[in-house]
């Protein structure tokens, strides 16, 4: 392919694409995203080819993996174009009923289509599942459409059509502010206005750079993987629309090691993207010159943090500094550097395709635009949403998330990743944007969402918090290094019963200093889950203290387990899977639980058939 | 050359100067365990967090004022209320690390710590990073250095053996700020001393082996000899003395 050498050559480009596909060829997408293959996408793909060619049909039917289309809880996914009929968990024994019925008429194959839970019937399209109704995919839509591995791709669905309208008709100036216009706020955690980052970066002398954040330490979180997997061109052509308006030749993606399939599929959009002339020396013939490097993070959850990044990328330790100066003064080799997220970059091409005011049409007053969550915890669809700014809790979880399973009742969210707050339920019509969040404790971070229900234990899930936030602080500074080793013991000590109604005063406090005087914002804001747990949830931490009693039967050293004489039925199940030999009684008899053996594992209230086994909390464990 | 005010007075700087080094000279003191004049700051110890704000409006936030390059229209306090806040909470979590520290003891009398209701952890170094900084930047040696993450980020030598960049001059050992033993007080046992706070008359009068290097010694600079306060500290005393938990 020659390079493009104008944007008449590039959108001349696009309209031979477009003419050389007939809209009306069958096309079967399967997503091949990290969640679908390792649910066994690949061995669909070369099931379906393989029926293909068994009827001859390979030449007339394209079969195309794309990237995550977020619903991963039903995976393997596929669709059928051009009639876009939605299939889940497909297995390699279903290719050939799929191939039968796109060749006999297109009859969607029933059992493989989605079922409503709540009305038990089945959908045909994607956008009719309850899952992605409320959705408003602008960055993921293109995901499920796309072969992310090959531009032209890209190109049909209207790629680098920003950038051509950008190289044309706009000058560095105009991007800048249509990009503030737009009210687009960092995505990455603390939502910095992306306009007036640029702007104040564009304030210091050249050179400068760009960095695109693909870090993502926050476990759980998949938002930056799946689209770096999925589109990579999206958010390489949002790196050099900002390139051009930053006036930057040298960027970088910083991804973490850990993401194989992201960093190969970027690699190959780098590459496409500099034979087709859209990258290197004289981009599209105008005379930009711009240059992407890959690298490749050796996964701290610290090095997402930018001045950490920076560290990391330019060779020394990956622990941040002081700001100010900021990154936009003083980043990369001491020169101005613009740091975005992921899904920022992405953001670009949109609000230039669709224009700066409908971007902000979106969402609330301070929070424009679609934000991408990670749904996951005791939810019925889990999975990656991009929804609105302003949507609210209840929308997230029932409508989107189709309700808690097992008819539990919905106790807390936690929001933002490990340092983010954990929201009560008696909080969800709160609408989700940047400040509203951080008025109730919590933060949007960078978009992870943890949903729990009345089997958590708020103490347990706070110590189990600050427990990776203590292995993950730099520990360069005191009050992160320390605090965090501090709450960890005293957390750990309420949840085994040796609290005091003095070590909550302790943890205030320890929290408020952390918050004001940590260097970075990791030690800044690693005791919401504590602080948040103790606003909405002090009666839980008093049952730990004074009655010694864990409310949710999570904590083994305050728990115990009993069986019902009038249940059990003596089928020995449960003295099988004891490992601590405390399950007494002969087959056939009524078994009891020798109270100084049971370890509290909870093996045999798992496999208790007629459910005599028993969580118990409170006065027992005293009297034992 | 920025102009920025510091507890309500106007200080003109040259450019680059930090809120440390402008507050020294209006003669304003703030504490610092990781800041050495010779070496590049770490802010490591947060010890010498400030209250700053820019401009009339906006929020304030504490920034560590060892690296913080003064600027224009800065308001400064370096004694707020959150600030002292801050200064003793952070001061009771250095006694409860490195209870064996003249330096961070001296430091807890002179800035009020009277409790500290964390169990003792007897650690020897608290990475402020000083020697390391030391060795580096002053000796040019570069023979030991951060090693490990969080909980096991420690000072150490490549590989744990003795590096022949090492010359045995010992600066490292000079300017570490916690390797002074404290002074063998009334409360030698206690995790909080606050020895000096409750002698009356002043140390060196009452115990052989007290050593006050204080300059100025808080105890007398507060008290005299007969301290009028004396009443109050004792209580404080009577609980350090019988080594209870405070
Ligand atoms: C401990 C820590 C971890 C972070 N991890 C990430 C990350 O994985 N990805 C990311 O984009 N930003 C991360 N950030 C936020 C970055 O510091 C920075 O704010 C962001 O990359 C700026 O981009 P934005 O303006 O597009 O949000 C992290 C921050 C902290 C304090
Ligand atoms: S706050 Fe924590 S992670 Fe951040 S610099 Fe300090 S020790 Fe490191
Ligand atoms: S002296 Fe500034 S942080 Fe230690």
């Amino acid at each position: 392919m020659p390079r493009l050498k104008s944007v008449e050559e590039l959108e001349s480009l696009r309209a031979e694409l477009r003419a050389a596909r007939d809209p009306k060829r069958p096309c079967l997408t399967v997503c091949a995203g990290s969640g679908c293959t390792a649910a066994g996408a690949h061995d669909v793909l070369a099931g379906l080819r393989r029926a293909l060619a068994k009827h001859g049909l390979q030449d007339a039917i394209d079969v195309k993996s794309t990237g995550c289309h977020g619903f991963c809880e039903r995976g393997p996914l596929m669709i059928v174009w051009p009639e876009g009929t939605f299939y889940n968990q497909v297995t390699a024994n279903d290719a050939a009923a799929i191939v039968a019925s796109v060749s006999n008429g297109h009859v969607p194959v029933e059992k493989l289509l989605y079922r409503d839970p709540v009305s038990g019937k089945r959908v045909i399209r994607e956008e009719e599942v309850p899952f992605y109704a409320r959705q408003q995919r602008v960055l993921f839509g293109n995901n499920g459409r796309i072969d992310p591995k090959d531009i032209k791709d890209y190109l049909h669905v209207g790629g680098y059509a920003a950038l051509a309208r950008v190289l044309s008709t706009m000058s560095p100036e105009q991007i800048v502010d249509a990009v503030t216009r737009s009210g687009l706020r960092g995505r990455g955690g603390a939502g910095f206005p992306t306009g007036l980052k640029w702007k104040l970066c564009r304030e210091n002398p050249a050179p400068r750079y760009l960095i695109c954040n693909g870090d993502e330490g926050d476990p759980g979180a998949f938002m930056d993987r799946s689209l770096l997997e999925g589109n990579p061109h999206s958010v390489a052509e949002g790196m050099i629309i900002g390139a051009f308006a930053l006036g930057v030749q040298e960027a970088y993606v910083y991804v973490r090691a850990e993401y194989p399939l992201a960093c190969e599929h970027l690699r190959a959009a780098i590459d496409q993207a500099e034979e087709y002339g859209l990258l290197g020396d004289d981009i599209l013939g105008t005379g930009m010159k711009l240059r992407i490097h890959l690298v490749k993070g050796a996964g701290a959850f610290v090095c997402g943090e930018e001045t950490a990044l920076i560290a990391s990328l330019e060779g020394r330790v990956g622990e941040p500094h002081p700001r100010p100066p900021y990154p936009a003064q003083k980043g990369l080799w001491g020169r101005p550097t613009v740091i975005n997220n992921v899904k920022t970059w992405a953001s670009v091409p949109v609000i230039i395709n669709w224009g700066p005011d409908w971007y902000a049409g979106i969402g609330t007053e301070k929070s424009k635009g679609t934000m991408v969550f990670s749904l996951v915890g005791k939810i019925n669809n889990t999975g990656l949403v991009e929804v609105p700014m302003g949507i609210t809790l209840r929308e997230m979880i029932y409508d989107i998330g189709g309700g808690i399973p097992g008819g539990k009742a919905l106790k807390a969210i936690q929001i933002g990743g490990p340092s983010g707050g954990c929201i009560p339920a008696d909080l969800i019509d709160l609408p989700i944007d940047y400040e509203r969040l951080t008025e109730a404790g919590s933060m949007m971070g960078s978009g992870g969402m943890v949903v729990m229900d009345e089997t958590t234990c708020m103490v347990d899930i706070a110590r189990y918090f600050m427990e990776f936030l203590e292995d993950e602080s730099c520990g360069q500074c005191f009050p992160c290094r320390k605090g965090t080793q501090r709450m960890r013991q005293i957390l750990t000590r309420i949840c085994a019963g040796n609290g005091t109604e003095d070590d909550l005063l302790l943890l205030e406090d320890l929290g408020w200093l952390m918050k004001q005087a940590s260097l970075c914002a990791l030690g800044q804001t690693a005791a919401n889950p504590v602080l948040t747990t103790l606003r909405y949830f002090r009666d839980e931490y008093l049952a730990h203290i004074r009655e010694r009693r864990c409310p949710a039967k999570v904590c083994r050293e305050l728990i115990f387990y009993e069986i019902e004489p009038t249940l059990c039925d003596g089928c020995h199940a449960c003295v099988r899977v004891c490992a601590g030999d405390a399950i007494l009684g002969e087959k056939e008899a009524i078994h009891t639980i020798d109270r100084a053996k049971c370890t509290r594992c909870g093996a045999c209230l798992e496999v208790c058939q007629p459910r005599a086994v028993r969580a118990g909390t409170g006065e027992l464990v005293c009297r034992n | 050359m920025p102009k920025l005010t510091i507890n309500g007075i106007e200080v003109l700087v040259e450019k680059g100067v930090t809120v440390l080094e402008a507050a020294r000279f209006l003669g304003i003191p703030i504490p610092t365990l990781c800041h050495d004049d010779g070496l590049a700051p770490a802010s490591a110890c947060r010890l010498c967090v400030v209250e700053v704000r820019r401009g009339l409006e906006g929020r304030s936030k504490l920034l560590a004022a060892c690296s913080l390059p003064a600027e224009d229209e800065m308001v400064v306090h370096t004694n707020s209320a959150r600030v002292q806040r801050a200064r003793q909470l952070l001061i009771e979590l250095y006694v409860a690390t490195c209870p064996s520290s003249k330096r961070i003891q001296d430091l807890a009398s002179a800035y009020g710590v009277h409790e500290c209701r964390y169990e003792a952890e007897h650690e020897d170094c608290i990475q402020c990073g000083l020697c390391v900084r030391m060795c580096e930047q002053q000796m040019m040696a570069g023979a030991i250095g951060f090693a490990g993450r969080g909980a096991n980020r420690r000072v150490s030598r490549p590989f744990d053996m003795t590096d022949k960049r090492c010359r045995q001059c010992g600066a490292c050992l000079y300017i570490c700020p916690v390797c002074e033993l404290r002074c063998a007080g009334p409360a030698a046992e206690a995790t909080l001393c606050n020895g000096c706070l409750n002698f009356a008359p002043v140390c060196f009068q009452s115990y052989d082996d007290a050593m006050c290097f204080l300059d100025p010694c808080h105890a007398c600079e507060l008290a005299g000899p007969l301290r009028p306060d004396v009443k109050i500290k004792t209580r404080a005393r009577a609980t350090v003395l019988s080594g209870e938990k405070q």
